[in-house]
């Protein structure tokens, strides 16, 4: 082996380069796939306080099932309103007393102070986070963007149901609703 | 200048390699811009770390000037927000990465027996965008809206409330990580394909290995942070909302995406620093690395844990219980590796003929600093412990006794350990011992006492803070200063080491193992364009 001259092309660098791009670019691509990936990951497990969306039909279901449901939970409204947005925005009631397995309706009131047509959304956050994944919702207000005349007001329906296999632990639940101006408006 | 100039080679030893006079450095400055030698460039990141450091360095100054008394003296609060992120973002990026890759670009083709870099283009690229992408992210201080001060983290919403030069930011970040992916890719496809024969992968000294585990974390992760700035970018200034409740996305999702580098990242801070212990402490013990097999599968393990424990950052973001524990176990689950690491350094030195020149005493002082800060993260691990230890001045503690008398000093002591190696001289050992007993009282006096004020609460990254915490913080900022200018001492040493001094033998060390001390001091221009004959029994580690 004395004397071997220390070619440098006896092996191709260009494949081993080659690959490790095709690397960095593929971790790039991933960075972008967590995006997709955390919504489903949150949908599963409840992660961050992110709720369920169940069919009417489901919850009837439910609600036949666990008719003799005995134990209550209470559940607290809270609203709040992002920075830079001119409105009122508030529960109509601020706690419930609820059976789990029966359907309930509540709503919110929003009021645009501005004098503008504005587009909002509300996106909700369920605390303990371990309750999240069992409280769904039939209707929410939240599923879609609601438009506001100017100075235009309503009140906003909200149809829930929370599942009777609600840990036993929970007595009280907070449902808690963010309001923001859609960015497209800025 | 590049190896394939290369018209004949020396048939006898590759100790004569510096014969070859035509093949010295060209002349003048442009040597330094065209360069492709992977000494020069390796000298190159080296010179601009060790600047980047007093700049990182002056800015921790200034947040330590400022916590010297409770209330605002100095600056004002949000220059001192940009202080405390720049300070993170400088020292990451600035001086312990490019530091490392200095040295890897000097050490591995010599370690390896390898006449340079696999891509010795790509490699003068992936340097000189370093100083550009540093003038750009440095200039935003002197922008109207100011330099980033939401932290070096760039969590989101408070990040995207930055002005408009969060768009300099972002680009600099860029050409920084497309700076280290590309010097890693050089990396791998050195250790790879410029082996010469006989230089099997368990023959590699632990410095090429850690390296070559840690261009891979790189070329994983760098990547993934681009994505996520690149989601800022374009939160910030194009309509998205990645991370926007208002229009569906979610902020603490930037958290997880962040600290999926994040966490590998801190790796990338310490893994080289591994090597560099494990090559040094077996020279001054005189005995071999105490197993290296175990090394390896230890730095590979450390590599894998890393991608499964980033949301040990988040503990407070709230997350179910399933996922906290997860997330302890795993945490803890590093510190075997890493204890398998520190016992092995130990049983390298016991009953070995131990000699404390400066490279042992700053290595000796990471195995047991870097034990300490290993031992705070071991306690932050602990969920229900973390909630209260967050973002307080405990976790600045933590990390930075695994960063300054970790990462800095192994940094320190691959300096002096090299040092002859590459001017030929011997340093002034007078001095280094000297440098190291005062860097190593003062950085105890300026970070040990961040422990107590943070178990106490003190938050992090606010400038002012409640009467208990002021006597503590005086001495930090003592500490601070001392440990701070002490460091120009170092700078005096390296100087004077280049200008003069005992000529340096070949081995240099008495106890000195693996190639590159087989090669004339200073290292020729040019080495092992002969590839070295390896037998089996060929010390190369």
């Amino acid at each position: 082996m004395t004397g071997t001259a220390n070619t440098p092309h006896t092996k191709s660098h260009g494949r081993v380069a080659g690959k490790m791009v095709l690397l960095a670019c593929a971790m790039f691509g991933f960075g972008y796939l967590m995006v997709p990936l955390y919504d489903i990951i949150c949908d599963i497990t409840g992660l961050n306080g992110k709720t369920g969306r169940v069919s009417a039909s489901v919850a009837n279901a439910t609600q036949i099932e666990a008719a003799a449901e005995d134990r209550e939970v209470v559940v607290e409204f809270v609203a709040s309103i992002n920075q830079g947005g001119s409105w009122i925005f508030k529960p109509m009631e601020k706690t419930m007393t609820v059976v789990p397995g029966q359907l309930y309706q509540t709503s919110y009131y929003a009021e645009n102070l501005s004098d503008n047509t504005v587009v909002a959304q509300a996106t909700p956050s369920v605390t303990p986070f371990v309750a999240a994944k069992y409280f769904n919702k039939t209707e929410c207000f939240c599923f879609t963007r609601q438009d506001f005349e100017p100075r235009g007001s309503r009140d906003m329906p909200l149809t829930f149901i929370i599942d009777p296999d609600l840990p036993i632990n929970v007595d009280r639940v907070t449902l808690s609703y963010t309001f923001f101006k859609s960015p497209e408006q800025t | 200048m590049s190896y394939n100039d290369v018209t004949h080679h020396s048939a006898d030893d590759h100790n004569h390699d510096h014969d070859h006079a035509e093949h010295g450095p060209a002349k003048g400055l442009m040597r330094w811009v065209t360069t492709t030698n992977h000494k020069d460039i390796g000298t190159l990141y080296l010179w601009f770390s060790l600047i980047m450091f007093f700049i990182g360095g002056a800015m921790a100054l200034v947040i330590r000037a400022e916590l010297f008394q409770p209330g605002i003296q100095i600056v004002d609060p949000m220059f001192f927000n940009s202080m405390t992120t720049m300070h993170a973002i400088v020292m990451i990026f600035g001086v312990v990465m490019p530091a490392f890759v200095g040295l890897a670009n000097w050490m591995i083709p010599m370690m390896i027996g390898a006449p340079d870099m696999a891509l010795p283009r790509l490699n003068n690229w992936s340097f000189w965008i370093m100083p550009f992408a540093f003038t750009i992210m440095l200039s935003t201080l002197f922008m109207d809206s100011g330099g980033p001060a939401g932290g070096w983290t760039l969590y989101p919403p408070l990040v995207l409330q930055m002005g408009d030069s969060f768009a300099y930011v972002i680009f600099a970040i860029h050409f920084l990580g497309i700076s280290s992916v590309m010097g890693s890719i050089n990396i791998v496809a050195t250790i790879f394909n410029m082996r010469p024969p006989g230089m099997t992968f368990m023959k590699m000294p632990m410095f090429v290995w850690t390296w070559l585990i840690t261009a891979y974390l790189l070329i994983a992760t760098i990547p993934v942070f681009a994505g996520a700035v690149t989601m800022l970018l374009t939160d910030r200034f194009f309509g998205t909302s990645f991370f926007s409740a208002a229009g569906g996305g979610d902020p603490v999702m930037f958290q997880h995406i962040f600290w999926f580098f994040g966490h590998p990242e801190v790796y990338i801070l310490i893994l080289p620093a591994f090597g560099i212990v494990s090559s040094i402490i077996p020279t001054f013990a005189r005995k071999p690395l105490f197993g290296y097999d175990s090394m390896v599968y230890a730095t590979a393990s450390i590599a894998f844990l890393s991608f499964i424990v980033w949301a040990h950052h988040m503990f407070t973001t709230g997350m179910p219980l399933a996922g906290e524990l997860f997330f302890m176990f795993s945490t803890m689950m590093i510190s075997v590796p890493t204890g398998v690491k520190v016992f092995n350094w130990v049983a390298t030195m016991w009953r070995g003929s131990m000699t404390f020149e400066t490279p042992m005493l700053f290595a000796i002082g990471f195995v047991i600093m870097f034990t300490v800060g290993g031992l705070s993260g071991l306690m932050l691990a602990i969920t229900p412990a973390d909630i209260q230890y967050h973002d307080t001045y405990f976790v600045v503690a933590h990390f930075h006794y695994v960063l300054v008398p970790g990462a800095i000093y192994s940094l320190m002591a691959a300096t002096y350990y090299w040092l002859p190696k590459w001017t030929g001289n011997m340093y002034d050992e007078k001095l280094g011992k000297m440098h190291f007993w005062i860097s190593t009282v003062f950085v105890n006096v300026l970070f040990f006492p961040m422990h107590f004020v943070g178990l106490a609460g003190m938050p992090r990254r606010i400038p002012d803070y409640s009467l208990q915490f002021a006597d503590w913080n005086m001495i930090a900022t003592i500490g601070a200063f001392g440990f701070g200018f002490s460091q120009l001492m170092f700078v005096y040493i390296i100087v004077k080491s280049i200008r003069g001094g005992e000529k340096a033998t070949s081995e240099v060390w008495e106890g000195a193992r693996g190639l590159e001390w087989t090669v004339a001091s200073p290292a020729p221009y040019h080495t092992f364009e002969t590839a070295p004959d390896i037998q089996p029994s060929t010390v190369t580690r």
